[in-house]
């Protein structure tokens, strides 16, 4: 749209930065518009639905596997987007968990012995998300602790609230809760085979995409731009529509009683207001300001105190929101609620192409993350790999995918990864601008780099090969060779990398 | 060895001295773009040798090449270096031949001491066990070697600039360097460290050292070097050698822009209004040290359309005056007022400067000017973003808008609005910083250093730039420490030193020899 205008440029220098939008470009490019690294995101989480679908002979996509996944990982997803907004400051928090567990108890508590009504036990369990983000974040903001120790010291501090409070007892959650952790769309109207509130929501959000996309079409012509060619626009409509509607028949076709969940309605919701307040307010520009460059920030009159102190009083009231769904889900308060939960919200950012050091993550990005976090913990449940291997296959996953993250926003230089996942690298071509500034390429040996590289995948397959030899259950044997087959397409994965990072000098 | 490649530019006579280095014929490519195109360069023995070019011409580049960081097999072309051709793989290598670079930002680990950064990375070890007693000592030789008086148990922190640039050379002798690189030595040193600096220079020159300085300050080239290759444009334009004579400033401007530059300051006619801006009895006290005195019962005015410079040597309290009027982000307020059309205000923080339509861009883009991770566009809307947004939500076309129309006003070269700012050169990086600042329509424009590291070409710009600012008949505050710039484009400079300010003249009035003395003369207050 206005590369043409471009008096002068420099070539290859003219990669896009966080929320640059190209519009000019391929036929494809055109049709998917927006970042397209955010759409190799998407292609992955599809690749790998498939893949399970195919391996589980057809049990990942079907309708209740999909509402489970839903309604088994919306409230990590909603604890990802407040995870988000807290990692682009360049801080992290550690006490989600604690948090929706302390939440969890204090709704249920107020429900059953104070004897609120149901909507003002989840009122008063916000509010107690709210306050105790207010803390967290005048001790970030305010006194200047380092948001990873104030919140390590949240995660011991709301664990022990929450087993002081809850007194080892178990709280039942009322049906309305229940609705919302885990309930399903009300059955209505004419029997059209599907779900017809599922229906409705496919068919309006599809309205709503319309009337977007021709309402900026109107305004870019307005404006005096060029829009995207009709035929783009079209074909890009009819692919979403497409993708829609396998949605809507997915989710809406399960068994009677069952729809889209209210779970990922309310993610839904909150997905769509929180990407608007990252890409479109004042409040969003902000918060990636503060990451990226906080001196910068305070300079250009924004309050960095007041940022921290939002993103953290919001990461605890989504993490609120998380714990009342959760509540519902699980029926009723146990002692393991919120465990481990801020992990996983952490590698739902970190997957979803979020920086450590900030200024860099969507919300779009971070869902998508989760949700291939999700379909993978549902797809190796399916295939009856135990949760030993599921642990270990995430975390390699996690590793992996960061590993491919930074390796192709290093890359100025011409490789398949690095060709596939450009436009995604100003800090790379800050580096190679910059004398001195360039990060340090020598790692030593190749050969050592490869070998401390390849020592815990081979560990495994050594055990692996080991333990089918030995007497035990059958099922065990095929666990070890399938964890063989998926550590060796690691090994081969990284072997590719480091084949790529020698040839283009990553490695010296 | 005195064999030159038969196309190696122009250069004339290299003499008999026979060279250590020759590169030749060197290309090197990036993604799209030819950084380095058949590129030919001769340094001879014991000589200092200049590159010069604007930025973006492949200067730095080059000296990536020469010192392994572009590794052998990335480019085309040979790398002699004392008689024997090298395939240098990373800076280890380049390192273990003698060949030594010094970048601009420089690799001190501020909270180590000056012995453990000096041998870092070299350590002189004993059965494969540090041994300090013979590191403080041969550190302690190293930094006589380069005139510096500090204790080699001093921490990096509490060094100057001008004393860890030292200390990076110590560095590099301490390996045994033949072949010494400095990227840009000078940039952030003021005129007395860098003239120490130069001096420390010329005497390991007659120590038989060789080096390489990459530079933008062409008086310092013209002062120090022996011979010159220019390069433009990723090509060897010219070799000079400053032995015939014939090397002035304008000859090199003449070689790094293909053209003479007839004036290096656009003409402008001042058109001055009223006093609208006055700072009276202004003093701060340094944030860390209570009782020091950054800004000292200073007064001064600026006038609707004209420019006003600050002189003064590095921490002589110029920027510290700008950031404590500029919502009081340095220091602590200890007493004073500022009058905007003679009325009284407060201006407690940055949004209360923005709003009374106070502007400051400041000297450090990198740090303190620009989020690197932003693309343009956001960039330029950033200080004013109220006026493109209503409760909180940001027009989106009023961004673009916004942004094409300052991209256009301020010339500033990027392929779109949408390309980050970190891949802009540093001229139109600051071009950017600047158009944020205008964006916010500002009365008074405080510009702290505006064309530090920029090239003569862009330079050129942004003092046209300024000078429209004052023909809109806003008062610009031009900080800068170079003083034929400040000459050259202000209409009065006040003088600074030690956070007094110690002297007022109108620039028809001064000199660089008049201002240089109230700079340092604690007696002229």
């Amino acid at each position: 749209m206005t590369a043409t205008k471009a008096s002068e440029t420099t070539p290859g220098k003219g990669l896009p930065a966080r929320g640059a939008k190209p519009a000019s470009g391929g036929g494809i490019k055109q049709i998917l518009g927006s970042d397209p690294r955010q759409f190799g995101m998407l292609g992955a989480l599809i690749v790998l639905a498939l893949f399970f679908q195919w391996l589980s002979g057809g049990k990942m996509l079907t309708p209740s596997n999909a509402q489970n996944i839903l309604n088994g990982n919306s409230y990590v997803l909603v604890l990802a987007i407040g995870m988000l907004f807290v990692i682009i400051t360049g801080q992290i928090d550690l006490s989600v968990g604690s948090v929706a567990a302390v939440v969890g108890i204090c709704t249920a508590l107020s429900i059953n012995f104070w004897a609120f009504p149901w909507w003002l036990g989840i009122l008063f369990g916000l509010m107690v998300g709210i306050l105790i983000g207010m803390w967290q974040g005048s001790w970030l903001a305010f006194v200047g602790v380092p948001g990873f120790i104030t919140t390590l010291a949240g995660y011991m501090l709301f664990r022990g609230l929450y087993q002081y409070v809850g007194k080892a007892s178990s709280q039942p959650a009322p049906d309305e809760i229940r609705f919302i952790g885990g309930g399903y769309l009300p059955e209505w109207g004419p029997n059209t085979g599907l779900n017809n509130s599922t229906l409705v929501l496919g068919v309006a959000a599809l309205a709503i995409l319309i009337v977007l996309d021709v309402r900026k079409r109107a305004r870019v012509i307005k404006a005096g731009g060029t829009p995207i060619p009709l035929w783009a626009a079209i074909a890009r409509l009819a692919v979403i529509g497409v993708a829609l509607g396998y949605l809507t028949w997915l989710f809406g076709s399960g068994r009677q009683g069952t729809s889209f969940p209210v779970t990922g309605l309310i993610l839904v919701v909150l997905g769509l207001a929180y990407n608007f307040l990252a890409s479109r307010t004042t409040i969003g520009r902000g918060v990636y300001a503060v990451g990226g460059n906080k001196a910068a920030a305070a300079l250009t009159g924004i309050s960095v105190k007041r940022t921290y102190f939002l993103v953290m009083t919001n990461v605890s009231f989504l993490a609120a929101v998380a714990g009342i769904m959760y509540f519902g889900r699980s029926t009723s308060t146990g002692p393991s609620d919120g465990v481990g939960w801020e992990l996983d919200a952490i590698a739902a950012v970190f997957i979803g192409g979020a920086a450590v050091s900030g200024g860099i993550g969507t919300v779009t990005g971070s869902l998508i993350g989760g949700l291939v976090m999700a379909v993978l913990n549902n797809g190796l449940y399916l295939m009856g790999v135990g949760s030993d291997m599921t642990q270990m296959i995430k975390g390699l996953v996690l590793l992996i995918a960061v590993a491919f993250d930074l390796y192709s926003k290093s890359q100025g230089k011409p490789s398949i990864i690095g060709a596939l996942a450009r436009g995604f690298n100003p800090k790379a071509v800050e580096n190679e601008l910059q004398p001195g500034a360039g990060p340090n390429r020598e790692l030593g040996n190749p050969l050592w780099a490869v070998l401390s590289f390849l020592v815990f995948p081979v560990g495994i397959v050594l055990w692996a090969v080991w333990r089918k030899d030995r007497p035990g259950s059958a099922k065990q044997a095929r666990n070890g060779v399938f964890a063989a087959l998926i550590v060796g397409l690691f090994i081969s994965v990284i072997a590719l990398f480091m084949a790529l990072a020698q040839t283009t000098g990553l490695v010296s | 060895m005195t064999d030159q490649p038969a196309d190696s530019g122009a250069s004339s006579d290299l003499g008999d001295v026979p060279a250590i280095l020759e590169m030749v014929h060197i290309t090197k490519d990036f993604p799209g773009v030819r950084a380095l195109d058949d590129v030919s360069m001769t340094v001879r023995r014991g000589e200092i040798h200049a590159i010069c070019g604007e930025n973006g011409a492949g200067k730095s580049t080059l000296m990536k090449v020469l010192s392994g960081v572009h590794p052998f097999g990335t480019y085309e072309g040979r790398i002699i270096f004392d008689g024997e051709e090298m395939q240098f793989n990373g800076i280890k290598s380049s390192e273990h031949v003698g060949i030594v670079i010094i970048h601009q930002e420089l690799a001190l680990i501020p909270e180590l001491s000056v012995t453990e950064n000096i041998f870092i990375g070299n350590e002189v070890t004993r059965h494969g066990v540090i041994d300090w007693e013979v590191s403080r000592e041969r550190a302690v030789q190293l930094l006589g070697r380069v005139g510096l008086d500090v204790d080699p148990d001093t921490a990096i922190k509490n060094l100057g600039v001008g004393q860890q640039q030292l200390i990076e050379i110590a560095k590099a002798l301490s390996k045994d360097v033949r072949l010494l690189i400095l990227d840009e030595p000078t940039s952030a040193l003021n005129e007395e460290d860098s003239e120490n600096l130069l001096n420390i220079l010329r005497q390991l020159k007659t120590q038989g050292l060789t080096s390489i300085m990459i530079s933008h300050k062409l008086n310092e080239i013209a002062e120090i070097a022996d011979s010159i290759t220019i390069i433009r444009d990723g090509r060897t334009i010219e070799s000079l050698d400053v032995a015939d004579g014939t090397v002035n400033e304008d000859r090199i401007i003449r070689g790094m822009v293909g053209r003479a530059l007839d004036s290096r300051f656009p003409e402008h006619t001042p058109n001055i209004g009223e006093i609208f801006f006055e700072v009276r009895d202004w003093t701060i006290e340094h944030p860390q040290i209570p009782g020091r005195l950054v800004c000292n019962h200073s007064n001064f005015y600026v006038r609707r359309g004209e420019i006003v410079g600050f002189a003064g040597l590095m921490g002589a309290g110029r920027t510290e005056l700008a950031r404590s009027i500029f919502g009081r982000t340095y220091g602590t307020y200890q007493g004073g007022q500022i009058l905007i059309n003679g009325e009284a205000v407060e201006i407690p923080s940055v949004r209360a400067a923005i709003a009374r339509g106070i502007s400051y861009v400041p000297e450090d883009r990198k740090v303190l000017g620009l989020n690197l991770l932003d693309n343009v566009k956001d960039t330029i809307v950033a200080a004013g973003i109220g006026r493109i947004s209503r409760n909180t939500v940001i027009d989106l076309e009023a961004e673009i808008n916004a942004a094409e129309e300052y991209r256009k006003a301020m010339n500033i070269k990027a392929a779109s609005i949408d390309v980050g700012v970190s891949t802009l050169s540093g001229g139109n990086q600051q071009k950017v910083v600047l158009a944020k600042w205008m964006f916010t329509e500002p009365s008074l424009a405080i510009l702290d250093e505006p064309t530090r590291g920029i090239d003569v070409g862009a330079k050129y710009e942004i003092y046209g730039l300024i000078h429209r600012l004052a023909d809109e008949g806003k008062g610009v505050v031009m900080i800068s420490s170079e003083l034929p710039e400040l000459l050259g484009v202000c209409d009065r400079i006040y003088t600074v030193f030690e956070g007094r300010i110690t002297g007022e003249l109108l620039t028809a009035e001064a000199t660089q020899e008049s201002l240089m003395r109230l700079m340092t003369d604690t007696s002229a207050a």
